[in-house]
């Protein structure tokens, strides 16, 4: 199961020796996260039950925050460092669950001070009396509601590892874009014609998803492009770890090109950064002209929207002008492209945006 | 289906955020989530209680709070309500929008014990 998203059996082809990849590898990334310094901001819930005190009395002097003790950030700002880091880093990070065992004594007093709640008021005959916060009742072997202040999006650990491959993306000058669509709007194949067209000047690469098979990358792979496929299992987006991952298996050149073919889905995608500059829609004349209306968060979402397959509009009911006056209902500063990959149709301005950008 | 997932990571960063200080039971959490985001708030309830199966957070209670939609009008110059992705601006039936509230998807806090 993906660690990232929980969304299924991930695989990640040519990528066995590469499975020890954990979270804590990207702890430099959500350092100074919001969701640490919040945890400071626990406070004591006013309750008259009386419950069952379940955590040992040692919890009240060593419940702390592990700052002191992770390994220091910049150690790690070295690019590709995670992989030199890997081992070592995940297991300083595992403190993270069970450090109430470990003594860390020069921190005691800081940690106590920094729990009002647990504190105990010691009057004049230096007795020591619990329970005066805020809800007035600490009695041994009985326990309290407390509320925790989280205030942290619940992708937050897809978008600190986002954060971290565009790092990695900006240091490699990759002009990295994040193809979303429905299954069947010709994604494939305008990538296989478009680097037909220009990986003889501009180096490319490609990372394709989808839930089965390795097809995809089978085809990306005969144009002579260096391509590695990451199958989601049950899942129905890429997400930022998944391609991490999947960029260590590629050779980038310098001032390259990366495309990232998502699964085919117009809702789940939206919804994962996974690094790139921009997500380009691409939407087929076959699928009608409301779709961004439709799917209205998947083109909110993107900079570009390609209409792909022109030369079938004979054939269908599709109103090329209304479906652009859609996208710019959910977007107004979305750019479009006409196109047909097949016949060529439109590829010029396609090709000079990549340029452009 | 993405709400699986989002509630796997919602039950995670719980679970990760109560263990962390001690405690051993999530007997509530709060969520706020925007009228924009692409979670159907329903949905996440099922699932919550799914992913939340054999952790900490078991039988926990998900108070679920809704941010409503909110997009500058470029053509008004100001802040107009957006019911959902798509819809005009309520004053000048213009499409020059910028959502600016409403995408929300956050833990907010949780109780423990």
């Amino acid at each position: 199961m993906c660690g990232v998203c929980g969304c299924g059996d991930t695989k990640i082809e040519e990528h066995e020796h590469h499975s020890h990849v954990s979270l804590g590898e990207y702890h430099h990334a959500q350092e100074g996260s919001s969701r640490r310094v919040n945890e400071y901001e626990s406070s004591l819930r006013v309750s008259g039950d009386v419950h069952h005190h379940h955590y040992p009395a040692a919890t009240q002097v060593t419940i702390h925050h592990h700052y002191h003790h992770e390994v220091s950030a910049t150690e790690h700002h070295a690019p590709h460092a995670c992989h030199d880091h890997g081992h070592s880093h995940g297991v300083a990070h595992n403190h993270a669950e069970h450090s109430h065992v470990h003594p860390h004594h020069g921190h005691v007093a800081h940690e106590l001070d920094a729990h009002e709640d647990f504190k105990a008021t010691v009057d004049e005959n230096n007795d020591l009396h619990y329970g005066s916060g805020e809800a007035g009742v600490h009695i041994s072997g009985l326990t309290q509601h407390r509320l925790l202040k989280i205030e942290t999006d619940i992708l937050d650990k897809n978008n600190q590892i986002a954060k971290h491959n565009r790092e990695h993306f900006k240091q490699d000058e990759q002009f990295v874009l994040n193809l979303v669509s429905s299954p069947g709007s010709g994604k494939t194949t305008l990538l296989t014609k478009t680097l037909n067209l220009i990986q003889a000047e501009r180096a490319c690469a490609v990372i394709e998803g989808d839930q089965q098979t390795s097809n995809d990358a089978d085809r990306i792979r005969a144009t002579g492009v260096p391509a590695v496929q990451v199958n989601t299992g049950k899942g129905c987006h890429l997400d930022a770890k998944m391609v991490h991952d999947a960029c260590h298996q590629l050779q980038l050149s310098k001032g390259g090109l990366l495309f990232i073919e998502n699964v085919g889905n117009l809702v789940c995608p939206a919804s994962f950064d996974l690094g790139e500059k921009y997500k380009v829609a691409i939407l087929s004349v076959t699928e009608g002209d409301d779709k961004p209306l439709k799917y209205p968060n998947m083109f909110a979402a993107s900079q570009l929207m390609i209409i792909n397959k022109i030369d079938l509009l004979p054939y269908v009911e599709f109103d090329v002008d209304i479906c652009i006056a859609n996208a710019k209902k959910v977007n107004p500063y979305i750019q479009v492209i006409v196109l047909s990959a097949t016949t060529g149709e439109g590829m010029q301005s396609w090709l000079d945006w990549l340029k452009e950008n | 289906m993405h709400e699986m997932s989002i509630s796997i990571d919602t039950v995670n960063l719980v679970v990760e955020s109560a263990q962390k200080q001690g405690f051993k039971k999530v007997t509530a959490v709060w969520l706020e989530i925007g009228a924009l985001s692409c979670i159907e708030p329903e949905t996440i309830e099922f699932c919550y209680e799914m992913a939340a199966r054999e952790t900490i957070a078991e039988h926990s209670t998900l108070h679920i709070e809704s941010v409503a939609g909110q997009a500058y009008c470029f053509t008004c110059g100001k802040d107009v309500v957006l019911k959902q992705r798509g819809n005009a601006c309520p004053t000048c039936d213009g499409f020059q929008l910028k959502v600016i509230k409403g995408d929300e998807l956050r833990v907010k806090e949780i109780e423990v014990e």
